[in-house]
């Protein structure tokens, strides 16, 4: 039960520091018809319609450079073994093209063209459509589960067919035939969580820019070949469908899901926007964090920049600079006149409350709204060097309130730029300290320490980790309700898990 | 649906397919399939050669889709879905894109008659009618599944598929007055119903077809006979609609029956 509340609690507050989608990668992530962003050789790539494709050193910032022969449609890339198999279609997809299509398989041991070990070998056809029958074997994408290997496809022109293919070879298990899974939809892609299998794909119109409705939803089955059905019981095979990620703010029509999960609770998702508003309505790449309500994959939103609390998951104590606590003066309700006794343990007043003691009701005159305590204030006693840091009540004072802005040029990781955490107002930095502890330095100087990493976690809470970790990552951990400590992110249980709530 | 994504698609079949470096090697194996325990449709054929023009030379045919309405009457499936529908070959509106079917254009395109007397007599299984320059021609049939593929309807009867409005009507025989029920429709793409000629729904925009989609305010269904026209619009999409009645909780009507006259 507690791990229930936590999560929904986690959600709610994902949701209030999330915001608009926007298309946040760097370099040039121009592509359609992504496939699943995969690790190769220490970089990222991801091939789209029309061969080639991206990569990345970090999964932030991307360029062209990826190679993949074949041409053809919307390929999608598994990595088993040591073979990173690669799908694609040739064919089919269009009125005037027919809906005629082959997918067809090759593999390569390295997606890095530098690599002696780039190259890549045919499978063959693994699946098609002779144009007539209900089905348009183009977008094709790979679930490795329990040791076996699948591949869906299919598009609005009938409906999405899941096949079973050798892991060993990708070649097309003998005797497997094609089962129907889905109507109206493309760019299917499956998942496996929890005995549960999702599939997932787009509806709505593709490939007109800002005027596309593409939007991603999911069923889920308990067998492989379904029936899938989505929250409200409706079979794909009836058109139904969760919805999991659309188009909002500057950004339109989402498509072509494709899962990244990094592990250790983090999963993020790939796909294309139809059209990013903020680089002329050109189709773009993204990754965002793939949250999960209630066995329901949910697609997250970026980091929003912004002023926040934040709370440890923990205990609830927020993080703070370690300075003397500065009382709120509230002239009219002042404490105890001279010679009275002050409050109880528990804040037990004398019996009965003097005049001017109790902040009670009734009002004794106007009613005035109080101002927040100001950085001034709060500040007047702060050190003027390195502050330990804490974790504390929640008293909406300035030194618990931090401005998270993200770093330019400073590199990043899957979907998202480093952050710097400073005290708002202020240029005082958060700082990860060589021997594990964090402090918050007077100034930011863009020093690795303190840049910071900002995962959303699937149950809607955040890791924070230092980009300058030494010999292994590390992540903010409340090791005590009041004390932190950088230790080696645990995805278990909630001493590294922290929500940024509005202030 | 799909207007778009078909129209680049073939754009894109042009310019970058067959243009590899990997051709087809190996061909898979093709064995007896054993049937999913799931009871989902098994298709077993594999056509390599993935070709239109093969595919295209066989003879044309309603089925799987559709097949005549050979008894009297009809009841609606397990689920609700009424099968039987009297259905006027594809009546030509060409549109390259779907973009187009907001509520203006489609009230214009769906909410007349397609011909003089169309809504004062039913039509008769077989029977012509002139809409323009076109003689098309009713068809009573029962869908074999859930939804009226309109698509397959135009493909078997060698009518464009493309570009199209689609007509049907059905008569619904009430054992009683049923109120407060609603008619609950999915369309790909636009549609426009109406009931006992009172307008019941309509569906406008680029639909994709989702049971229960468009779902209406309250309606009667009378004692006796009731009839349900409706009509759907397409650009490139793979035309189809699917209707039932349902109660206020959702749950299929399923004690009336259907007939085509």
């Amino acid at each position: 039960m507690k791990r229930n509340f936590l999560a929904s609690a986690g959600f709610a507050l994902a949701v209030l520091a999330g915001g608009p989608a926007a298309a946040q990668l760097a370099g040039e992530p121009y592509i359609h018809d992504p496939s699943t962003v995969v690790e190769s050789d220490g970089k990222y790539f991801t091939f789209g319609t029309g061969g080639g494709g991206l990569m990345s050193d970090d999964g932030y910032t991307w360029h062209r450079g990826a190679l993949r022969p074949g041409g053809g449609l919307a390929p999608d890339t598994i990595k088993i073994g040591d073979r990173y198999y690669v799908a694609y279609a040739v064919g089919g997809g269009g009125m005037s093209g027919g809906h005629a299509s082959n997918v067809k398989v090759m593999w390569t041991k390295s997606l890095d063209p530098k690599s002696p070990n780039f190259g890549f070998h045919n499978v063959g056809i693994v699946a098609s459509s002779n144009g007539v029958e209900d089905n348009d074997a183009i977008d094709p994408a790979f679930l490795y589960a329990k040791g076996h290997l699948w591949l869906s496809y299919g598009t609005y022109f009938g409906t999405i067919r899941i096949v079973e293919l050798d892991p060993k070879t990708g070649d097309r298990v003998k005797g497997n035939k094609a089962v129907d899974v889905a109507i109206d939809m493309e760019a299917s892609d499956m998942m496996y969580r929890d005995g549960w299998y999702y599939l997932l794909g787009t509806h709505g119109t593709c490939c007109d820019g800002p005027n596309s409705s593409y939007n991603i939803r999911v069923g889920r089955s308990r067998n492989i070949q379904g029936p899938y059905v989505d929250n409200m019981g409706i079979p794909l095979l009836h058109g139904g469908g969760k919805l999991v990620a659309a188009g909002a703010g500057r950004v339109y029509g989402v498509g072509h899901f494709g899962l990244l999960d990094l592990g250790d609770g983090v999963q993020k998702f790939s796909m294309h926007y139809e059209a990013d508003m903020d680089r002329g309505g050109l189709s773009v790449l993204d990754i965002r964090p793939l949250l999960w309500k209630d066995g329901w994959p949910v697609g997250g939103d970026h980091f929003v920049p912004g002023t926040y609390e934040i709370q440890s998951e923990r205990g609830g104590g927020a993080l703070e600079l370690a300075v003397d606590f500065v009382r709120i003066d509230v002239p009219r309700h002042r404490g105890p006149p001279p010679g009275m006794p002050a409050p109880g343990p528990n804040g037990a007043m004398p019996e009965p409350p003097p005049e001017g003691f109790s902040f009670f009701g009734p009002p004794k005159g106007p009613i005035t709204p109080l101002p927040d305590m100001t950085l001034a204030q709060d500040s007047v006693n702060w050190p003027a060097g390195k502050i330990d840091v804490q974790l504390n009540d929640y008293m909406t004072r300035p030194h618990q309130k931090w401005t998270v802005t993200p770093v330019a040029d400073a590199g990043g990781y899957p979907g998202a730029p480093y952050f710097k955490i400073t005290i708002a107002e202020t240029d005082r930095a958060l700082t990860a300290m060589a021997d594990g502890s964090v402090v918050a330095q007077p100034s930011f100087t863009g020093a690795t320490e303190q840049l910071w990493r900002i995962d959303q976690l699937t149950d809607g809470t955040y890791r924070i980790m230092p980009k300058a970790t030494g010999s292994q990552p590390l992540a903010l951990t409340a090791i005590g309700r009041s004390s932190l400590a950088l230790l080696k992110f645990e995805p278990n249980g909630d001493r590294a898990r922290w929500n940024f709530r509005k202030p | 649906m799909n207007s778009l994504r078909t129209r680049l698609g073939s754009v894109l079949v042009v310019l970058l397919a067959t243009t590899g470096l990997c051709n087809a090697q190996n061909a898979t194996p093709n064995a007896s399939p054993a049937a999913p325990s799931n009871g989902a449709p098994v298709f077993t054929g594999i056509n390599y050669l993935a070709a239109d023009a093969k595919a295209d030379k066989a003879a044309r045919t309603l089925a799987p889709y559709f097949s005549p309405a050979k008894t009297a009457t009809a009841k609606p499936d397990a689920d609700g879905f009424i099968r039987r529908w009297l259905l006027l070959e594809p009546i030509n509106k060409p549109n390259p894109s779907n973009a187009v079917f907001t509520g203006t254009y489609v009230r214009e395109a769906l909410g007349h008659e397609a011909y003089p007397g169309q809504f004062a007599t039913l039509p008769r299984d077989g029977q012509a009618v002139q809409v323009g320059n076109q003689s098309l021609t009713w068809h009573a049939l029962d869908a074999n599944r859930f939804d009226a593929k309109l698509f397959r309807l135009a493909y078997g009867l060698n009518k464009q598929t493309y570009g199209v409005i689609f007509w049907a009507v059905t008569v619904i025989d009430s054992p009683r007055e049923m109120k407060d029920i609603r008619l609950a429709v999915g369309s790909n793409s636009a549609s426009m119903w109406k009931l006992n000629d009172e307008e019941a729904a309509s569906l406008f925009d680029d639909r994709r077809m989702v049971m229960d989609d468009v779902v209406s305010k309250p309606l009667t269904l009378k004692k006796g006979r009731n009839v349900l026209w409706g009509a759907v619009i397409n650009g490139p999409g793979l035309s189809d609609f699917c209707v039932r009645f349902v109660d206020n909780h959702g749950q299929p009507i399923k004690d009336i029956t259907v007939s085509a006259q």
